[in-house]
Protein backbone atom coordinates (compact mmCIF):
# COMPACT_ATOMS: atom_id res chain seq x y z
CA UNK A 1 0.00 0.00 0.00
CA UNK A 2 1.18 3.83 -0.90
CA UNK A 3 1.75 5.56 2.07
CA UNK A 4 3.12 8.68 0.67
CA UNK A 5 2.67 9.88 -2.91
CA UNK A 6 4.49 12.81 -4.77
CA UNK A 7 3.39 14.72 -7.71
CA UNK A 8 5.35 16.91 -9.80
CA UNK A 9 6.64 18.61 -6.48
CA UNK A 10 8.57 21.69 -7.28
CA UNK A 11 10.33 24.43 -5.19
CA UNK A 12 11.73 27.75 -5.80
CA UNK A 13 14.23 29.48 -3.90
CA UNK A 14 14.86 33.25 -5.67
CA UNK A 15 15.46 31.84 -9.64
CA UNK A 16 17.08 28.50 -8.39
CA UNK A 17 15.13 25.53 -8.12
CA UNK A 18 15.59 23.78 -5.35
CA UNK A 19 13.14 20.65 -6.16
CA UNK A 20 11.71 20.89 -9.74
CA UNK A 21 8.58 18.25 -10.40
CA UNK A 22 9.75 15.68 -8.25
CA UNK A 23 7.39 12.07 -8.55
CA UNK A 24 7.57 9.81 -5.85
CA UNK A 25 5.82 6.78 -3.76
CA UNK A 26 6.95 5.63 -1.05
CA UNK A 27 5.55 1.78 -0.21
CA UNK A 28 4.09 1.22 3.65
CA UNK A 29 6.74 -0.36 5.80
CA UNK A 30 9.55 0.43 3.58
CA UNK A 31 13.16 2.19 4.33
CA UNK A 32 13.83 4.80 1.18
CA UNK A 33 16.91 6.08 0.96
CA UNK A 34 17.30 9.65 -0.61
CA UNK A 35 20.92 10.33 -1.86
CA UNK A 36 22.45 13.06 -4.33
CA UNK A 37 24.97 15.21 -4.08
CA UNK A 38 25.55 18.38 -1.94
CA UNK A 39 22.69 20.74 -2.63
CA UNK A 40 20.68 18.40 -4.49
CA UNK A 41 17.59 19.43 -3.19
CA UNK A 42 17.06 16.19 -0.77
CA UNK A 43 16.79 18.57 2.77
CA UNK A 44 14.40 20.58 0.93
CA UNK A 45 12.06 17.55 -0.04
CA UNK A 46 11.88 16.71 3.42
CA UNK A 47 11.15 20.55 4.10
CA UNK A 48 8.34 19.95 1.64
CA UNK A 49 6.70 17.00 2.37
CA UNK A 50 7.41 17.86 6.49
CA UNK A 51 5.70 21.54 5.73
CA UNK A 52 8.43 23.27 6.90
CA UNK A 53 8.26 24.98 3.43
CA UNK A 54 5.76 25.10 1.07
CA UNK A 55 5.63 23.67 -2.50
CA UNK A 56 5.51 26.45 -5.06
CA UNK A 57 3.35 23.35 -7.38
CA UNK A 58 2.64 19.52 -7.11
CA UNK A 59 1.16 17.86 -4.95
CA UNK A 60 1.83 15.59 -1.91
CA UNK A 61 -0.39 12.99 -0.52
CA UNK A 62 -0.14 11.26 2.77
CA UNK A 63 -2.57 8.22 3.12
CA UNK A 64 -4.16 9.43 0.32
CA UNK A 65 -5.09 12.46 1.86
CA UNK A 66 -3.75 15.73 0.28
CA UNK A 67 -1.35 17.33 2.65
CA UNK A 68 0.10 20.62 0.97
CA UNK A 69 -1.14 23.18 2.57
CA UNK A 70 -1.04 21.81 6.18
CA UNK A 71 0.73 23.69 9.23
CA UNK A 72 3.80 21.21 10.25
CA UNK A 73 1.96 20.15 13.84
CA UNK A 74 -1.04 19.08 11.87
CA UNK A 75 1.57 16.80 9.44
CA UNK A 76 3.30 15.62 12.65
CA UNK A 77 -0.37 14.53 14.71
CA UNK A 78 -1.33 12.48 11.45
CA UNK A 79 1.19 10.49 11.97
CA UNK A 80 4.59 11.73 9.76
CA UNK A 81 7.45 12.86 11.86
CA UNK A 82 10.95 13.84 11.07
CA UNK A 83 14.51 14.37 12.53
CA UNK A 84 16.88 17.90 11.72
CA UNK A 85 19.99 17.45 9.74
CA UNK A 86 21.02 20.14 12.11
CA UNK A 87 20.58 19.25 15.45
CA UNK A 88 17.47 20.91 16.67
CA UNK A 89 17.06 19.01 20.36
CA UNK A 90 15.23 21.10 23.13
CA UNK A 91 19.40 22.08 25.00
CA UNK A 92 18.09 23.37 28.06
CA UNK A 93 15.42 20.88 28.92
CA UNK A 94 16.49 17.03 29.80
CA UNK A 95 16.42 13.96 27.63
CA UNK A 96 13.11 12.83 28.91
CA UNK A 97 11.10 16.67 28.41
CA UNK A 98 12.23 16.30 25.11
CA UNK A 99 10.93 13.49 24.20
CA UNK A 100 7.60 13.76 26.50
CA UNK A 101 6.96 16.71 24.67
CA UNK A 102 6.63 15.02 21.32
CA UNK A 103 4.52 12.53 23.16
CA UNK A 104 2.21 14.94 24.76
CA UNK A 105 1.15 17.18 22.07
CA UNK A 106 2.20 15.34 18.76
CA UNK A 107 0.18 12.20 18.29
CA UNK A 108 -3.07 12.22 16.98
CA UNK A 109 -5.23 10.99 19.78
CA UNK A 110 -3.87 12.97 23.43
CA UNK A 111 -3.18 10.92 26.12
CA UNK A 112 -3.10 11.09 30.19
CA UNK A 113 0.27 12.92 31.22
CA UNK A 114 1.04 9.69 33.04
CA UNK A 115 0.52 7.69 29.90
CA UNK A 116 2.85 10.26 28.29
CA UNK A 117 5.71 10.13 30.90
CA UNK A 118 5.44 5.88 30.54
CA UNK A 119 5.81 6.34 26.59
CA UNK A 120 8.82 9.07 26.75
CA UNK A 121 10.65 6.52 29.23
CA UNK A 122 10.09 3.80 26.92
CA UNK A 123 11.36 5.31 23.78
CA UNK A 124 14.79 6.76 25.54
CA UNK A 125 15.43 3.05 26.51
CA UNK A 126 14.17 2.20 22.69
CA UNK A 127 17.08 4.33 21.66
CA UNK A 128 19.69 3.72 24.31
CA UNK A 129 19.18 6.76 26.39
CA UNK A 130 17.54 5.71 29.33
CA UNK A 131 20.46 6.49 31.63
CA UNK A 132 20.98 10.02 30.07
CA UNK A 133 16.81 10.90 30.82
CA UNK A 134 17.79 13.52 33.01
CA UNK A 135 20.47 14.95 31.53
CA UNK A 136 19.69 18.06 29.99
CA UNK A 137 19.86 17.88 25.96
CA UNK A 138 22.96 19.62 25.30
CA UNK A 139 25.04 18.15 27.65
CA UNK A 140 24.52 15.06 25.53
CA UNK A 141 27.37 13.33 23.04
CA UNK A 142 26.44 14.21 19.33
CA UNK A 143 25.31 10.70 18.49
CA UNK A 144 23.29 10.98 21.50
CA UNK A 145 21.79 14.41 20.57
CA UNK A 146 20.80 11.89 17.02
CA UNK A 147 19.71 9.68 19.11
CA UNK A 148 17.28 12.13 21.29
CA UNK A 149 16.08 13.28 18.24
CA UNK A 150 15.05 10.03 16.89
CA UNK A 151 13.34 9.41 19.93
CA UNK A 152 11.59 12.44 20.08
CA UNK A 153 10.00 11.84 16.65
CA UNK A 154 8.91 8.46 17.74
CA UNK A 155 7.23 9.84 20.45
CA UNK A 156 4.58 10.93 18.34
CA UNK A 157 3.88 7.86 16.84
CA UNK A 158 4.40 7.92 13.63
CA UNK A 159 3.48 6.16 10.52
CA UNK A 160 6.35 7.05 8.58
CA UNK A 161 9.56 8.95 9.89
CA UNK A 162 12.01 10.94 7.55
CA UNK A 163 15.94 11.09 8.90
CA UNK A 164 17.59 13.37 7.51
CA UNK A 165 21.29 12.60 8.00
CA UNK A 166 21.19 10.37 11.12
CA UNK A 167 25.03 8.99 10.57
CA UNK A 168 26.59 11.79 9.47
CA UNK A 169 29.43 12.69 11.37
CA UNK A 170 29.44 9.45 13.33
CA UNK A 171 32.41 6.80 13.65
CA UNK A 172 32.16 3.74 12.23
CA UNK A 173 31.03 1.47 15.36
CA UNK A 174 28.22 4.33 15.71
CA UNK A 175 27.01 4.08 12.80
CA UNK A 176 26.34 0.19 12.90
CA UNK A 177 24.13 1.08 15.77
CA UNK A 178 22.26 3.77 14.18
CA UNK A 179 21.52 0.78 11.08
CA UNK A 180 20.86 -1.09 13.94
CA UNK A 181 18.15 1.78 15.08
CA UNK A 182 17.15 2.36 11.57
CA UNK A 183 16.44 -1.87 11.60
CA UNK A 184 14.39 -2.04 14.20
CA UNK A 185 12.52 0.74 13.61
CA UNK A 186 11.14 -0.28 10.76
CA UNK A 187 10.40 -3.75 13.22
CA UNK A 188 8.11 -1.08 14.89
CA UNK A 189 6.21 -0.99 11.42
CA UNK A 190 7.07 2.45 10.75
CA UNK A 191 7.63 3.66 7.12
CA UNK A 192 11.48 5.31 6.79
CA UNK A 193 12.47 8.02 4.02
CA UNK A 194 16.50 8.48 5.06
CA UNK A 195 18.67 11.06 3.20
CA UNK A 196 22.27 9.67 3.78
CA UNK A 197 25.70 10.02 2.34
CA UNK A 198 26.78 6.80 4.11
CA UNK A 199 26.94 4.31 1.44
CA UNK A 200 27.51 1.25 3.59
CA UNK A 201 24.15 2.24 5.47
CA UNK A 202 22.58 3.48 2.43
CA UNK A 203 23.58 -0.16 0.61
CA UNK A 204 22.28 -2.16 3.60
CA UNK A 205 19.73 -0.96 5.06
CA UNK A 206 17.56 0.85 2.45
CA UNK A 207 15.07 -1.15 0.22
CA UNK A 208 14.82 1.07 -2.40
CA UNK A 209 17.36 4.04 -3.22
CA UNK A 210 16.10 7.39 -5.20
CA UNK A 211 18.57 9.83 -6.50
CA UNK A 212 18.13 13.57 -6.90
CA UNK A 213 20.48 15.56 -9.03
CA UNK A 214 20.03 19.56 -9.23
CA UNK A 215 16.71 19.39 -7.85
CA UNK A 216 15.33 16.25 -10.36
CA UNK A 217 15.05 12.66 -10.08
CA UNK A 218 17.55 11.01 -11.97
CA UNK A 219 17.23 7.64 -11.04
CA UNK A 220 15.39 5.60 -8.29
CA UNK A 221 15.89 1.32 -7.73
CA UNK A 222 17.36 -1.23 -5.40
CA UNK A 223 20.13 -0.53 -4.23
CA UNK A 224 21.85 -2.72 -6.43
CA UNK A 225 20.76 -1.28 -9.29
CA UNK A 226 21.52 2.43 -8.23
CA UNK A 227 25.25 1.39 -7.57
CA UNK A 228 25.04 -0.08 -11.76
CA UNK A 229 23.71 2.91 -12.68
CA UNK A 230 26.21 4.94 -15.41
CA UNK A 231 23.93 8.06 -14.83
CA UNK A 232 24.43 7.74 -10.50
CA UNK A 233 27.81 7.38 -11.22
CA UNK A 234 28.55 10.24 -13.77
CA UNK A 235 26.52 12.55 -11.13
CA UNK A 236 28.93 11.65 -8.51
CA UNK A 237 32.32 10.97 -10.16
CA UNK A 238 32.09 12.85 -13.46
CA UNK A 239 32.48 11.61 -16.40
CA UNK A 240 35.63 9.02 -17.00
CA UNK A 241 36.97 11.62 -19.42
CA UNK A 242 37.18 14.41 -16.81
CA UNK A 243 38.41 11.81 -14.33
CA UNK A 244 41.50 11.17 -16.67
CA UNK A 245 42.05 14.60 -16.13
CA UNK B 1 -1.72 17.06 33.62
CA UNK B 2 1.38 16.34 35.37
CA UNK B 3 0.14 17.64 38.59
CA UNK B 4 1.60 15.94 41.50
CA UNK B 5 5.07 15.18 42.96
CA UNK B 6 3.63 15.56 46.83
CA UNK B 7 7.09 15.64 49.04
CA UNK B 8 7.33 16.88 52.57
CA UNK B 9 9.47 19.61 50.72
CA UNK B 10 6.23 20.24 49.17
CA UNK B 11 4.43 20.48 52.25
CA UNK B 12 6.82 22.98 53.64
CA UNK B 13 6.48 25.64 50.64
CA UNK B 14 2.53 25.31 50.93
CA UNK B 15 2.84 25.62 54.68
CA UNK B 16 5.10 28.92 53.67
CA UNK B 17 2.55 30.25 51.25
CA UNK B 18 -0.25 29.59 53.14
CA UNK B 19 1.68 31.31 56.01
CA UNK B 20 2.72 34.57 53.81
CA UNK B 21 -0.96 35.05 52.54
CA UNK B 22 -2.40 35.10 56.03
CA UNK B 23 0.23 37.56 57.19
CA UNK B 24 -0.66 39.61 53.77
CA UNK B 25 -4.13 39.37 54.07
CA UNK B 26 -4.13 40.43 57.66
CA UNK B 27 -2.06 43.32 57.45
CA UNK B 28 -4.69 46.19 57.14
CA UNK B 29 -5.75 45.07 61.12
CA UNK B 30 -1.94 45.25 62.29
CA UNK B 31 -0.19 47.82 59.93
CA UNK B 32 0.34 51.16 59.13
CA UNK B 33 -1.77 52.62 56.62
CA UNK B 34 1.38 53.99 54.41
CA UNK B 35 2.52 50.20 55.18
CA UNK B 36 -0.69 48.94 52.94
CA UNK B 37 -0.09 51.41 50.37
CA UNK B 38 3.52 50.08 50.14
CA UNK B 39 2.40 46.64 50.00
CA UNK B 40 -0.76 47.44 47.42
CA UNK B 41 2.32 48.60 45.10
CA UNK B 42 4.57 45.51 46.02
CA UNK B 43 1.32 43.43 44.79
CA UNK B 44 0.80 45.62 41.75
CA UNK B 45 4.57 45.03 40.27
CA UNK B 46 4.67 41.51 41.46
CA UNK B 47 1.67 41.19 39.93
CA UNK B 48 2.69 42.64 36.30
CA UNK B 49 6.47 40.99 36.88
CA UNK B 50 4.81 37.16 37.12
CA UNK B 51 2.55 37.79 34.15
CA UNK B 52 5.65 39.28 32.11
CA UNK B 53 7.66 36.19 33.18
CA UNK B 54 4.54 33.39 32.36
CA UNK B 55 5.17 34.31 28.68
CA UNK B 56 8.22 36.13 28.30
CA UNK B 57 10.45 33.53 31.01
CA UNK B 58 9.93 30.23 28.73
CA UNK B 59 9.75 32.02 25.23
CA UNK B 60 12.38 34.05 25.19
CA UNK B 61 9.80 36.71 23.38
CA UNK B 62 11.08 39.88 25.49
CA UNK B 63 7.86 42.06 25.07
CA UNK B 64 7.37 45.39 26.36
CA UNK B 65 3.79 46.40 26.36
CA UNK B 66 3.16 45.68 29.88
CA UNK B 67 2.51 49.54 30.06
CA UNK B 68 0.13 49.33 27.21
CA UNK B 69 -2.11 46.12 28.86
CA UNK B 70 -1.80 48.17 32.29
CA UNK B 71 -2.87 51.23 30.54
CA UNK B 72 -5.61 49.54 28.68
CA UNK B 73 -6.79 48.48 31.86
CA UNK B 74 -6.51 52.09 33.72
CA UNK B 75 -8.58 53.31 30.68
CA UNK B 76 -11.67 50.61 31.00
CA UNK B 77 -11.63 51.80 34.58
CA UNK B 78 -11.39 55.40 33.58
CA UNK B 79 -14.44 55.07 31.27
CA UNK B 80 -16.96 53.14 32.70
CA UNK B 81 -15.73 52.75 36.70
CA UNK B 82 -18.47 55.13 37.03
CA UNK B 83 -21.57 53.03 35.80
CA UNK B 84 -20.52 49.38 36.66
CA UNK B 85 -19.61 48.20 40.21
CA UNK B 86 -16.15 47.65 41.09
CA UNK B 87 -15.27 43.84 40.87
CA UNK B 88 -17.06 44.20 37.37
CA UNK B 89 -14.68 47.03 36.57
CA UNK B 90 -11.60 44.86 37.17
CA UNK B 91 -12.89 41.75 35.21
CA UNK B 92 -13.82 44.17 32.38
CA UNK B 93 -10.30 45.91 32.57
CA UNK B 94 -8.40 42.29 32.29
CA UNK B 95 -10.90 41.16 29.13
CA UNK B 96 -9.71 44.69 27.49
CA UNK B 97 -6.35 43.46 27.71
CA UNK B 98 -6.77 40.51 26.84
CA UNK B 99 -8.27 41.42 23.79
CA UNK B 100 -5.63 43.45 22.70
CA UNK B 101 -3.04 41.38 23.24
CA UNK B 102 -4.77 38.68 21.18
CA UNK B 103 -4.76 41.35 18.19
CA UNK B 104 -1.49 42.41 18.92
CA UNK B 105 -0.51 38.77 19.29
CA UNK B 106 -1.87 37.35 15.89
CA UNK B 107 0.03 40.46 14.63
CA UNK B 108 3.25 40.24 15.72
CA UNK B 109 4.19 37.07 17.58
CA UNK B 110 5.56 36.17 13.76
CA UNK B 111 8.67 39.06 14.55
CA UNK B 112 11.47 37.51 16.20
CA UNK B 113 14.31 38.95 18.51
CA UNK B 114 14.56 42.53 18.42
CA UNK B 115 11.61 43.30 15.69
CA UNK B 116 9.06 42.10 18.49
CA UNK B 117 10.56 43.95 21.30
CA UNK B 118 10.75 47.19 19.53
CA UNK B 119 7.30 46.43 17.94
CA UNK B 120 5.82 46.04 21.42
CA UNK B 121 7.67 49.09 22.95
CA UNK B 122 5.99 50.90 19.98
CA UNK B 123 2.24 49.90 21.37
CA UNK B 124 2.97 51.41 24.54
CA UNK B 125 3.12 54.72 22.40
CA UNK B 126 0.68 54.11 19.68
CA UNK B 127 -2.24 53.72 22.69
CA UNK B 128 -0.78 56.56 24.62
CA UNK B 129 -0.79 59.17 21.58
CA UNK B 130 -4.27 57.73 20.21
CA UNK B 131 -6.08 58.20 23.62
CA UNK B 132 -4.13 61.38 23.84
CA UNK B 133 -5.42 62.50 20.86
CA UNK B 134 -8.77 61.39 21.14
CA UNK B 135 -8.81 63.20 24.71
CA UNK B 136 -7.88 66.00 23.07
CA UNK B 137 -10.20 66.67 20.06
CA UNK B 138 -12.94 64.24 20.72
CA UNK B 139 -13.70 64.67 24.75
CA UNK B 140 -11.36 68.24 24.62
CA UNK B 141 -10.02 67.29 28.36
CA UNK B 142 -6.91 65.49 28.75
CA UNK B 143 -7.34 64.11 31.96
CA UNK B 144 -10.17 61.57 33.70
CA UNK B 145 -11.46 61.73 37.34
CA UNK B 146 -11.45 57.51 38.32
CA UNK B 147 -13.84 57.00 41.07
CA UNK B 148 -12.09 56.79 43.88
CA UNK B 149 -11.90 53.66 46.20
CA UNK B 150 -10.57 52.86 50.02
CA UNK B 151 -6.54 51.70 49.77
CA UNK B 152 -7.36 48.55 51.85
CA UNK B 153 -10.15 47.80 49.08
CA UNK B 154 -7.69 48.15 46.26
CA UNK B 155 -5.13 46.27 48.23
CA UNK B 156 -7.41 42.85 48.60
CA UNK B 157 -8.31 43.71 44.73
CA UNK B 158 -4.53 43.10 43.96
CA UNK B 159 -4.02 40.62 46.55
CA UNK B 160 -7.13 38.36 45.19
CA UNK B 161 -5.28 39.33 41.56
CA UNK B 162 -1.99 38.13 42.67
CA UNK B 163 -3.41 34.69 44.12
CA UNK B 164 -5.40 33.57 41.37
CA UNK B 165 -2.09 34.61 38.69
CA UNK B 166 -0.17 32.43 40.85
CA UNK B 167 -2.55 29.36 41.16
CA UNK B 168 -3.32 30.27 37.13
CA UNK B 169 0.74 30.63 36.29
CA UNK B 170 1.51 27.28 38.73
CA UNK B 171 -0.79 25.12 36.80
CA UNK B 172 0.21 26.26 33.31
CA UNK B 173 3.97 25.80 34.29
CA UNK B 174 3.16 22.31 35.27
CA UNK B 175 1.00 21.40 32.20
CA UNK B 176 2.10 20.19 29.38
CA UNK B 177 1.44 23.84 28.04
CA UNK B 178 4.40 24.68 30.06
CA UNK B 179 6.93 22.71 28.19
CA UNK B 180 5.39 23.68 25.28
CA UNK B 181 5.99 27.13 25.98
CA UNK B 182 10.18 26.12 27.11
CA UNK B 183 10.53 24.23 23.99
CA UNK B 184 9.22 27.15 21.50
CA UNK B 185 11.94 29.42 23.35
CA UNK B 186 14.27 26.49 22.67
CA UNK B 187 13.46 25.84 19.22
CA UNK B 188 10.40 26.88 17.31
CA UNK B 189 10.69 24.96 14.54
CA UNK B 190 11.37 21.52 16.16
CA UNK B 191 8.41 22.33 18.69
CA UNK B 192 6.11 22.59 15.84
CA UNK B 193 7.47 19.61 14.30
CA UNK B 194 6.65 17.60 17.55
CA UNK B 195 3.03 18.60 17.14
CA UNK B 196 2.85 21.76 19.41
CA UNK B 197 0.52 24.78 17.79
CA UNK B 198 3.19 27.34 18.10
CA UNK B 199 1.06 29.88 17.14
CA UNK B 200 -2.28 29.61 19.17
CA UNK B 201 -0.39 28.43 22.02
CA UNK B 202 2.12 31.78 21.92
CA UNK B 203 -1.09 34.17 21.24
CA UNK B 204 -2.76 32.64 24.18
CA UNK B 205 -0.40 32.44 26.53
CA UNK B 206 0.25 36.25 25.75
CA UNK B 207 -3.39 37.30 26.36
CA UNK B 208 -3.82 35.35 29.45
CA UNK B 209 0.01 37.43 30.65
CA UNK B 210 -2.05 40.70 29.69
CA UNK B 211 -5.08 40.01 31.06
CA UNK B 212 -3.42 40.11 34.40
CA UNK B 213 -2.09 43.22 33.65
CA UNK B 214 -4.82 44.78 32.40
CA UNK B 215 -6.67 44.06 35.65
CA UNK B 216 -3.88 45.44 38.06
CA UNK B 217 -4.22 48.53 35.82
CA UNK B 218 -8.15 48.85 36.34
CA UNK B 219 -7.72 48.13 40.46
CA UNK B 220 -5.01 50.75 40.68
CA UNK B 221 -6.73 53.44 38.39
CA UNK B 222 -9.08 53.19 41.45
CA UNK B 223 -6.49 54.37 43.97
CA UNK B 224 -5.00 57.38 41.52
CA UNK B 225 -8.23 59.14 41.46
CA UNK B 226 -6.42 61.18 38.39
CA UNK B 227 -5.03 59.50 35.37
CA UNK B 228 -4.21 60.75 32.09
CA UNK B 229 -2.60 59.10 29.17
CA UNK B 230 1.01 59.86 30.13
CA UNK B 231 -0.14 58.52 33.46
CA UNK B 232 -1.45 55.65 32.34
CA UNK B 233 0.86 54.55 29.51
CA UNK B 234 3.75 55.22 31.46
CA UNK B 235 6.88 53.25 29.72
CA UNK B 236 8.60 52.43 33.21
CA UNK B 237 5.94 49.89 34.01
CA UNK B 238 7.43 48.30 30.69
CA UNK B 239 10.59 48.51 31.65
CA UNK B 240 10.56 48.28 35.25
CA UNK B 241 9.15 44.24 35.00
CA UNK B 242 11.53 43.30 32.83
CA UNK B 243 13.99 44.06 35.40
CA UNK B 244 12.33 43.17 38.50
CA UNK B 245 12.10 39.28 36.74
CA UNK B 246 15.82 39.56 36.02
CA UNK B 247 16.79 40.54 39.11
CA UNK B 248 14.96 38.43 41.06
CA UNK B 249 15.78 35.42 38.54
CA UNK B 250 13.62 34.37 35.59
CA UNK B 251 13.48 30.66 35.92
CA UNK B 252 11.66 29.91 39.05
CA UNK B 253 7.96 30.78 39.72
CA UNK B 254 9.15 33.31 43.23
CA UNK B 255 12.27 34.61 41.25
CA UNK B 256 9.76 38.00 39.92
CA UNK B 257 8.21 37.37 43.03
CA UNK B 258 11.09 37.82 44.80
CA UNK B 259 12.59 40.31 42.49
CA UNK B 260 9.47 42.72 42.30
CA UNK B 261 9.44 42.62 46.00
CA UNK B 262 13.01 44.20 46.69
CA UNK B 263 12.66 46.11 44.13
CA UNK B 264 9.41 48.25 44.89
CA UNK B 265 10.58 48.55 48.76
CA UNK B 266 13.93 49.71 47.55
CA UNK B 267 12.30 52.22 45.29
CA UNK B 268 10.05 53.56 48.10
CA UNK B 269 13.02 53.25 50.48
CA UNK B 270 14.88 55.83 48.10
CA UNK B 271 12.52 58.14 47.23
CA UNK B 272 11.95 58.89 50.91
CA UNK B 273 15.21 58.86 51.65
CA UNK B 274 17.51 60.08 48.71
CA UNK B 275 14.99 62.32 46.95
CA UNK B 276 17.97 63.69 44.45
CA UNK B 277 19.75 61.17 43.84
CA UNK B 278 17.21 57.85 44.26
CA UNK B 279 17.57 57.22 40.46
CA UNK B 280 21.11 57.41 40.07
CA UNK B 281 21.56 54.74 42.71
CA UNK B 282 18.68 53.04 41.50
CA UNK B 283 20.85 52.97 38.23
CA UNK B 284 24.22 51.83 40.07
CA UNK B 285 22.26 48.98 41.47
CA UNK B 286 21.03 47.22 38.25
CA UNK B 287 24.17 48.07 36.60
CA UNK B 288 25.60 45.99 39.37
CA UNK B 289 22.92 43.05 39.38
CA UNK B 290 23.04 42.33 35.72
CA UNK B 291 27.03 41.94 35.62
CA UNK B 292 27.51 40.21 39.23
CA UNK B 293 23.77 38.51 39.17
CA UNK B 294 22.85 36.79 35.63
CA UNK B 295 20.34 34.66 37.00
CA UNK B 296 19.22 37.06 39.58
CA UNK B 297 19.08 36.50 43.17
CA UNK B 298 17.63 32.82 43.19
CA UNK B 299 20.17 32.18 41.26
CA UNK B 300 23.40 33.66 43.61
CA UNK B 301 21.68 32.39 46.67
CA UNK B 302 21.75 28.72 45.12
CA UNK B 303 25.52 29.61 44.02
CA UNK B 304 26.59 30.36 47.57
CA UNK B 305 24.43 27.62 48.55
CA UNK B 306 26.17 24.96 46.48
CA UNK B 307 29.52 26.63 47.78
CA UNK B 308 28.89 25.49 51.07
CA UNK B 309 27.71 22.20 50.55
CA UNK B 310 31.21 22.06 48.25
CA UNK B 311 33.38 22.93 51.44
CA UNK B 312 31.32 20.88 54.01
CA UNK B 313 31.82 18.16 51.76
CA UNK B 314 35.25 18.65 50.67
CA UNK B 315 34.39 18.17 46.83
CA UNK B 316 36.50 20.22 44.13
Amino acid sequence: MVILEGRGVTRYFGGLAAVIDVDFLVEEGEVLGLIGPNGAGKTTLFNLISAALEPRSGSIKFRGKEITGLKPYQICRMGLARTFQTLKVFANMSAFDNVLLGASFGRRDSMAAAEAAKEAKALLEFVGLAEAATLPAKDLTFANQKKLEVARALSTQPELLLLDELMEGLNPTEVSRAMALVKRIQERGITVIMIEHVMRAIMNVCERIMVLHHGAKIAEGTPREISASKKVIEVYFGERADAGN
Amino acid sequence: MGFGRITSKNAFVAGLVLLILILLASAPLYASAYTVIVLTSVLMYVTIAVSWTLFSGPTGYISLASAAFFGAGIYTSAIIGRALPLPLVIVLGGLVSFCLALLVGALTLRLKGIYFVMFTFGLVELLLHFILWYEVNITGTTGRVVPSVANTTVFYILLMIFVILMVTVSFIRCSRYGLALQSIGENEEAASHSGVHVTALKIIIYAVSALFMGAAGSAMAARWTYIDPTIAFNPLISFMPVLMAIFGGIRPLYGPVIGAAIFTYLEQFLITRFPYYYMLIFGIIMVVAILYMPNGIIGLAQRIREKSLRKKYGDT
